[in-house]
């Protein structure tokens, strides 16, 4: 993945850049000695690694906003950082860049039970969000399955998902407002704790753009009053086809799970031997979870296990108690950390039309033969996100790049069928030169000029989303 | 009148338009500042594309009609779960809804607070820019992150950042059983309270509004499979016991009929002019019904609290009560930092005219909106003035 020569004049104001930006900030919170500043190299694209001129970490939205003030009258790049969880290089700094970590805005600032919301400064990770409400009953629902380490403000710029998705929505879904601070340190607040805008929807807008439009530095996030119980169901079939047939009648039989979770062979195989949580060695497993109480769980899980009966399933294990939900979940949830135990991987993130699945898998074994690499599937399949996780060894010459002309190829076959490029994990730098792909050069236009409107100099992140020829004239403006 | 028979043709005509277009498409909902210009009607792109019902998903050209769309769900046990609203009995228009209408106006009934807005529910896009260009945005899959999402600020831009050709959706299954519970002779704190209770429980209700009046009720729709429909409503008599008289509906129809009255806002009807406010629930009921005093005629409240439809009678006053509302909903008094507003849905052209219609954006929000404006629409012929 090439990234845009670091720009020499800027590189030599780093002495002046620093020194402004500690009349701002603490001397803590600016981080420039080029030790320290390779603990902001890369995020969880762990390929690509470059340190930044410097990394700041403010404590507030003035903070914020008296950063990017300097920057932009600088004209020095920013790129936003929350946790460093991102799969697709969307924090992955140039060497002339500052990053601007939020790691520190961690407080909840107002929790409203009656008017069900709670807002939050957007370093707070994904999980402390649920753990300020749920002592009340309540819950945030998009879950990512970084959860306990991504930051708010990572899943509104990737507007990330989750598991419990299919029922609850992803981000975009469950956000009510934020405040922003524009690279020029104008602070706006879009949306509010109420439902819809009242004008263009700016706030759908800024959810998912990737920190290329402003630094988001708090959020009110929608709170549900958490279900009475939740239990899954596990089932597995001979074939893929059978599987997603059965995928299919679930949904239109009227049930709407809160998640129906795809395993493939590969996948089960090495999830059992790492976190042997008894799986069936079969070609494809699912796990579907229903929620409310234990009556509305067997009303629901009934018709469940009678559809999947009809297929014939090799295996139907039937969650009764929480030990048992927590050992079908159990393989589900370390499959990425099995699959790394085997080997270096990527992860890819395509969503398709539910009904290619069985298309797209024999695919992807085929192409998985070609390139000589091996492909796991594991992904949210009520809604055909997949993420295949191809395996490679990153200290074999030509492997990485093998492994990610595999990954392109798969991406573009999600297209090909109806699909996209990501479902959840964003653009970054990872698909940033598949957007071709999906986009025509005039969808592409109309994007670059809204973020025209927002950065007219592109500061803020300005080596993702967009393949770089496309955003070249904007860049260099 | 231009009426495209295709998108191609579509493009052609907002490329080579010499001068403002009025963009519409059943014309069931004449919302915002009256627009002179060209009239440019969708009804002629019409037809549903594609549809998924394993995937949930449906594809439609968006001149076609809500009322062609909600019948082929119905035939696969699917719906529009957004639930949008019929606007033609407020508004006394006659015509066909059309989807892309919908879409564009971002229409969406009680169930919203349950389940999200029209914009919640769109997945993809196809739209014609103020150059004539054809672009698209977002797909016919339910997770897409591909890119700016665009999609969003489609929706609900009244066609004025591009005319809508085509608009792909998730559906959902209808429930095979409904139940309307009303709880009778509550005041508006009263009905608060039960409202709140309800939607914070965990017994899921898909629909909370509140009629005052001199039989005020407060309705509560409980969906789902019959069991847990039964368990659900069970628990919410005994979680409202204490603030009321609770009855239950018998029939499915008997729910249906009573939701479409409030999707559509029958009760208001009758009055000339008609304001949409969003804010939270305690900030609407607490404080902005009691600061209206005198001036609060009838209403409805929706979403457990968190929408009102208020209504007046024609008259000298409906300007000085439109600046009133916008500005309460201003005041960090009354809103606390909530944000919320109040838009005029129905009012005579004149008065359409003179008052900004969708509430004022503060300064640097407002010159973000005008700056995008100027990128989709540079010539300014989409529904110009429209929004404000
Ligand atoms: C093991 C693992 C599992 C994962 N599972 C999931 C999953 O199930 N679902 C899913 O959707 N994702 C998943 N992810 C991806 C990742 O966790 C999400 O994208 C997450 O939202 C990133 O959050 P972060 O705080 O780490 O953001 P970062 O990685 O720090 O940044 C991500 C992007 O957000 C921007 N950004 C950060 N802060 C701000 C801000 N304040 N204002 C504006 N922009 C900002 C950055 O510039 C960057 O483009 C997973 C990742 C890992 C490593």
């Amino acid at each position: 993945m090439e990234m845009p020569a670091p720009n020499q004049a800027i590189l030599g104001l780093k002495d002046r850049l620093v020194a402004r930006l500690q009349t701002v900030l603490p001397a803590d919170a600016v981080i420039h000695d080029q030790a320290e500043t390779r603990a902001y190299e890369c995020d969880a694209l762990t390929a690509y690694k470059c340190p930044p001129l410097c990394a700041v970490l403010p404590s507030s939205t003035q903070e914020v906003s008296d950063v990017l003030r300097i920057c932009h009258e600088m004209g020095v790049p920013v790129v936003p950082r929350g946790a460093g969880t991102s799969l697709a290089g969307g924090a992955l700094p140039t060497a002339d860049s500052v990053i601007l970590g939020v790691a520190r805005m961690t407080e909840v600032l107002e929790t409203n039970y009656d008017d069900r919301f709670v807002r939050v400064q957007t370093g707070r990770t994904n999980l402390s969000v649920t753990g300020a409400v749920e002592a009340d009953g309540f819950f945030y629902a998009p879950d990512p399955s970084s959860q306990l380490a991504c930051a708010i403000a990572g899943n509104i710029a990737m507007n990330s998902g989750g598991a419990h998705c299919l029922k609850y929505g992803v981000t975009t879904n469950n956000l009510l407002g934020v405040t922003m601070v524009m690279m020029d340190g104008t602070v706006v607040e879009l949306g509010g704790a109420h439902m819809d805008a009242g004008g263009l929807d700016l706030l759908g807008l800024i959810c998912g753009s990737e920190g290329q439009l402003g630094v988001v530095t708090e959020a009110t996030l929608r709170i549900l009053p958490k279900p009475e119980g939740a239990r899954p169901v596990l089932m597995g079939y001979d074939s893929n086809e059978v599987a997603g047939q059965v995928v299919s009648d679930i949904i239109k039989a009227g049930v709407l799970p809160v998640a129906i979770e795809f395993m493939d062979r590969p996948c089960i195989r090495a999830t059992e031997a790492f976190a042997k949580a008894g799986y069936p060695d079969c070609e494809a497993l699912l796990i579907v979870e229903v929620e409310g109480s234990d009556a509305e769980i067997d009303e629901q899980l009934g018709l469940i296990t009678q559809i999947a009966r009809r297929h014939n399933p090799v295996e139907l294990r039937e969650s009764t108690s929480a030990e048992e939900s927590a050992r079908i979940w159990l393989g589900r949830k370390s499959a990425f950390g099995a699959m790394g135990q085997i080997n270096d991987y990527m992860c890819l993130d395509g969503t398709i039309p539910v009904s290619q699945l069985p298309f797209v898998l024999r695919r992807i074994g085929e192409m998985s033969k070609e390139y000589g690499l091996d492909v796991g599937n594991v992904f949210h399949a009520g809604d055909g996100n997949m993420h295949p996780l191809i395996l490679f060894d990153a200290n074999k010459p030509g492997d990485l790049e093998k492994c990610e002309a595999f990954g392109a190829d798969i991406l573009r076959l999600c297209v090909e069928v109806g699909g996209c490029l990501t479902g959840e994990h964003g653009v970054g730098i990872e698909k940033r030169d598949l957007m071709v792909d999906q986009f025509a050069p005039d969808d592409l236009d109309i994007q670059m000029a809204v973020k025209d409107v927002f950065d007219p100099q592109w500061l803020l992140n300005p080596a993702k989303v967009f393949p770089l020829d496309a955003s070249a004239k904007r860049r260099a403006a | 009148m231009m009426t495209p028979q295709t998108e191609a043709e579509l493009a052609e005509m907002v490329g080579a338009a010499q001068g403002p277009l009025h963009v519409f498409g059943g014309g069931t909902r004449p919302i915002g500042r009256p627009v002179t210009g060209e009239a440019l009607s969708l009804s002629a792109l019409s037809g549903i594309v594609e549809y998924e019902p394993g995937a949930l998903t449906l594809v439609a050209r968006a001149g076609t009609p809500v009322a062609e769309i909600e019948a082929a769900l119905a035939a696969e046990g699917q719906r529009l779960a957004f639930e949008p609203m019929d606007h033609r009995t407020l508004l006394g228009t006659e015509g066909a809804p059309t989807m892309g209408g919908v879409v564009a106006a971002n229409v969406s009934g009680p169930r919203r607070v349950a389940v999200g807005a029209a914009r919640d529910f769109l997945l993809g896009v196809r739209f014609v820019d103020g150059t004539g260009r054809v672009l698209k945005n977002g797909g016919r899959v339910m997770k897409n992150v591909t890119g700016y999402d665009l999609v969003k600020l489609m929706a609900g831009s009244y066609g004025t950042l591009g005319v809508l050709s085509e608009v792909s959706l998730k559906v959902l299954p209808q429930p095979e059983a409904v139940v309307t519970l009303t709880l009778h002779g509550v005041d508006a704190a009263g009905a608060l309270e039960a409202m709140t209770r309800a939607i914070t429980s965990p017994y899921e209700v898909s629909g909370a509004a509140y009629l005052p009046g001199d039989t005020p009720r407060v309705f509560l729709r409980i969906e789902g499979f019959a069991g847990s429909v039964a368990y659900r409503a069970a628990q919410l008599k005994t979680l409202l016991a204490d603030l009321g008289q609770i009855t239950q509906t018998d029939t499915p129809e008997e729910s249906a009929d009573q939701w479409r009255a409030l999707r559509d806002v029958e009760l208001l009807a009758g009055c000339a002019n008609v304001w949409r406010v969003s804010m939270t629930p305690s900030a609407l009921v607490d404080r902005l019904l009691p600061a209206l005093g005198d001036a609060l005629g009838p209403y409805q409240l929706d979403w457990a609290g968190g929408l009102c439809w208020l209504g007046a009678d024609a008259g000298a006053g409906a300007a000085d009560m439109h600046t009133r509302l916008q500005a309460l909903v201003a005041d960090p008094a009354i809103n606390a930092g909530g944000g919320g507003h109040a838009t005029l849905i129905k009012g005579d052209a004149g008065l359409r005219a003179q008052v900004p219609v969708f509430q004022p954006e503060p300064a640097p929000l407002a010159a973000l909106t005008r700056g995008l404006r100027e990128k989709f629409d540079p010539r300014g012929i989409l529904n110009p003035g429209l929004m404000g």
